[in-house]
């Protein structure tokens, strides 16, 4: 069976992808949980991690000082947007409100070419280049930085919506505004801590995707737009969903592009996006419409 | 007299189209103007779609990239009669608009919006892929003239004479279509889906219409397209492009027939007068549809139109009510 | 559940009006015979034909019109072209036909144009023909989504509070409106909370509370119901 023999080796570098794909979807699925709108800039916040990261590692090669300050900075970005984008949006209905975000994302990505220019950067990997053999597979350390850091984040993110107060107030925010304002929450500091939460979570994933497929200005737009397949894959709105969309879509793609043809590999997300959307558009684990 | 103002506008905006290749001589700007024209018919259908139904089209360059290559392909590599080809662009686009329509549109909220990002983008790598058919990434060239009775457009002047008429054509039957029964409905179902639908309207099938039709225009926009530039490249098709559609209508003015030529030509026009801040065109097209969308929410022109009348009714002491 | 086991019949030519406190199910009632919800259970039978289910703009095509408890007009059009949309079910003109101006389109547009007029003189509206419909003062308004609703000559009309918001005379306007509406031949649905207005129409009245049908039959039955009284309308009304 020599056509399947390379199959753990797709499998493992498609959940890699995957794991990267889950974070930008949880991103999404944060914000719609607390304002019911897709931002379309969320895969700029990825690239924005990215180069960030670099560019503070080339003022001083720390890597957790870039990893760090690259999300903090992003996080500012998100923010910012929030506040100057949407915040004063006079007449915020859907179509609006996407075609800001869609804007948005434009701006921002012209922005970096600006900043960084069109070439890419690259990141050293966090422990080395040595590949780890996982049976049939390889590895490379980096792939199993995503991976368990991937791991790591969606679980303080369970812990945080459903243990803490702060989280416990963003899901009443999205499950019922007025009764949430009635007693006590700030709906607006929901949709400014959703923002910033999910520019952490993007530029996270940027950061460590950047030693692995470099950072460039215009990297962005198909990690959000697969991102966001994703998630509507998977429900959005559920994080379990986001997750499950995203490592399936990474697996999916890492097939589709090694056994049937790799100049197809990125319509696998915007045909998996079309069935999703025509078949079941709540997704897999999606429970509202 | 709304009537004789009506026809004066029409008359004078003829008027001008007629008389701009007589005082024109210079190539680049009859192209220029050819490439508004092209725009204008895009801009028209997806205002159609997005000022009137209220949906949005994040993959409208698709339609025109099928239309272009469809024009492109049976044209330059199987030598069919053009305007043969320019109906089976028609009827490809048409189609597929109706197969995603159909499903996109069941559904609230904004579903066609991610549905046409998708298709979009397959269709962007499709045109990428499928390199026996249309030459792949390096483009597809030899794409000859539209002819009419031996009469063959193959300059910017004669191409002008082709693609303007038309243009007028599209704005005089897209005024018509919104002055009209069905144009009635559609701005029902922008300002009251529910009330449109208490009244009989049947909305889902006027919004797939719509979309329908708008894919025709961007088909017809795109076969004009392959037969003025004789090449096409998938680069032409991409989301940037659909992007750059959507800010043309944002600009324009929703609901505007006529702020879909405005909308066109400043966004046309644009890029070519920054041709030395080329590196800024990006940051410029995100910028304006974002800070458009944000302050004036019908459109730059209406936006402006609005904020004009809103002022003179406060001046004159009136409210809104009464 | 908003409506739970309600059954009652509209007999045609009657002016029937649906009262209870808030939140009692008076709304979705109307959202479930106009096709905006579908029932979990039960029928909705008009003319003997079970239309539950069915989309809003297919309940109209029967003859159903509809206002809405919030006026929902078309705010960017005319007054005079709220109407003709309500034309819109008994026209043909399609899209192409329609643009392209055929002659055949052409006399229907007239036509349209004609009948709405009318019904915009019946309403006494045609002086405003044609401002924007969203300069008009509320009353004016929901008189405007009463003329919209006539304009596809229903058979059956269903006001949702279409007193809501309205001062005595425009109100007692509005009563007289629906008595000649009755006398032209409709039936009526009416969901109202102004008390006075109600008895002064209604034939017949049917009582909701938390969704169910608790009392049914003409106003001074109403009246005096001892459940009614107690749910709803207290006792200054026994007169």
């Amino acid at each position: 069976m020599e056509i399947l023999s390379p199959l753990p080796q797709y499998i493992v570098s498609g959940l890699t992808n995957g794991a990267i794909y889950a974070l930008i979807a949880l991103g999404f699925g944060i914000i719609y949980n607390a304002t019911t709108i897709i931002n379309f800039a969320q895969g700029e916040m990825v690239m924005l991690g990215a180069l960030s990261a670099i560019s503070i590692y080339q003022l001083r090669p720390s890597l957790p000082l870039a990893f760090l300050g690259g999300v903090a900075a992003v996080t500012l970005v998100g923010l910012a947007f929030e506040r100057l984008a949407l915040r004063p949006v006079r007449d915020p209905n859907p179509l609006s409100l996407i075609i800001i975000t869609v804007g948005g994302a434009v701006f921002i990505k012209g922005i970096a070419m600006l900043l960084w220019g069109k070439d890419p950067y690259s990141l050293p990997p966090f422990t080395g280049h040595v590949p780890i053999a996982l049976g049939p597979a390889t590895v490379l350390p980096q792939n199993l930085w995503v991976l368990g850091v991937g791991a790591v984040v969606v679980l303080i993110l369970e812990a945080f919506f459903r243990l803490t107060l702060v989280g416990k107030a963003m899901r009443a925010c999205a499950y019922n505004p007025r009764a949430a304002c009635l007693v006590g929450i700030s709906t607006g500091r929901m949709v400014q801590l959703s923002f910033g939460l999910s520019a952490a979570l993007g530029a996270a994933g940027g950061i460590l995707i950047a030693p692995l497929t470099l950072g460039v200005y215009d990297m962005g737009t198909m990690l959000g737009l697969k991102g966001f397949s994703a998630a509507i894959l998977g429900g959005l709105g559920s994080s379990l969903g986001g997750v499950l969309g995203g490592l399936l879509l990474g697996v999916a793609e890492s097939l589709a592009s090694g056994l049937i043809s790799s100049g197809y590999r990125d319509a696998v997300a915007f045909f998996l996006l079309l069935l999703a959307l025509f078949i079941r558009p709540q997704g897999l684990l999606g429970g509202k419409g | 007299m709304r009537l004789r103002r009506f026809l004066n506008r029409w008359l004078l905006f003829v008027a001008v189209v007629i008389l701009i290749p007589l005082a024109v001589e210079s190539e680049y700007y009859l192209t220029l103007l050819n490439f508004i024209g092209i725009h204008t018919i895009l801009v028209v259908g997806l205002n159609l779609l997005m000022g009137y139904a209220g949906q949005i089209s994040l993959g409208h360059a698709a339609f025109f990239g099928l239309g272009a290559y469809t024009s492109g392909i049976l044209t330059g590599t199987y030598g069919i009669n053009p305007w043969l080809a320019l109906m089976a662009g028609l009827l490809i686009s048409g189609s597929a608009a109706f197969l995603i329509g159909v499903p996109a549109l069941k559904l609230r909220g904004y579903y066609l919006a991610m549905a046409t990002l998708g298709f979009g983008v397959i269709v962007y790598i499709v045109f990428n892929e499928l390199q026996t058919w249309t030459g792949g990434p390096s483009g597809l060239a030899g794409i000859p003239a539209l002819a009419l009775a031996g009469f063959s457009f193959n300059t910017p002047l004669k191409l002008y004479l082709l693609i303007w008429p038309a243009v007028i054509f599209i704005l005089a039957l897209s005024a018509s279509l919104v002055d009209s029964r069905t144009g009635r409905a559609l701005r029902a179902l922008h300002d009251s889906e529910a009330a449109a639908e208490s009244l009989g309207v049947n909305t889902q099938r006027l919004k797939l219409l719509i979309f329908v039709w708008s894919a025709l225009y961007a088909s017809l926009a795109g076969s004009l397209y392959a037969h003025t530039m004789n090449f096409i490249a998938p680069s032409s098709f991409d989301i940037m492009f659909s992007i750059k559609l959507v800010t043309m209508v944002v600009v324009g003015g929703m609901a505007s027939i006529w702020g879909s030529l405005l909308g066109a030509g400043v966004l046309t026009v644009l890029p070519e007068l920054l041709v030395f801040f080329h590196d800024f065109e990006v940051v410029i097209f995100g910028g304006i549809l974002m800070t458009v969308m944000i302050f004036l929410p019908r459109g730059l022109i209406r936006g402006l139109l609005d904020l004009k009348e809103f002022r003179r009714y406060q001046k004159e002491g009136g409210g809104l009510s009464g | 559940m908003a409506v739970n086991d309600v059954s009652f019949g509209v007999t045609p030519g009657q002016i029937k009006a649906v009262i209870g406190p808030n939140g009692a199910g008076k709304t979705t009632l109307f959202n479930l015979i106009t096709g905006f919800l579908a029932p979990q259970r039960g029928r909705i039978l008009y003319e003997d034909v079970e239309i539950q289910g069915e989309p809003p703009h297919q309940v109209a095509s029967r003859g159903i019109a509809r206002t809405f408890q919030l006026v929902q007009l078309f705010e960017h059009m005319s007054v005079l072209e709220n109407v003709m949309v309500g034309r819109h079910r008994l026209s043909r003109a399609g899209l192409l036909a329609g643009a392209l101006r055929l002659p055949w389109t052409r006399r229907e547009e007239a036509d349209i144009r004609q009948r709405a007029w009318e019904v915009l003189e019946l309403v006494g509206l045609a002086s405003r023909a044609h401002q924007p419909a969203a300069v008009l003062p509320l009353g004016l308004k929901r008189l405007l989504e009463v003329a919209r609703a006539l304009a596809s000559e229903p058979r059956l009309l269903l006001l949702d509070e279409p007193a809501s918001g309205l001062h005595r005379v425009e109100t007692e306007r509005l009563g007289e409106l629906i008595l000649a509406l009755r006398d032209r031949g409709l039936t009526l649905l009416l969901v109202e909370h102004d008390m006075s207005l109600t008895m002064e129409v209604a034939d017949e009245i049917a009582v909701l509370n938390y969704g169910r049908l608790i009392a049914e039959g003409p106003p001074r039955a109403i009246q005096r119901h001892p459940e009614v009284i107690a749910a709803y309308l207290g006792t200054d009304w026994q007169r």
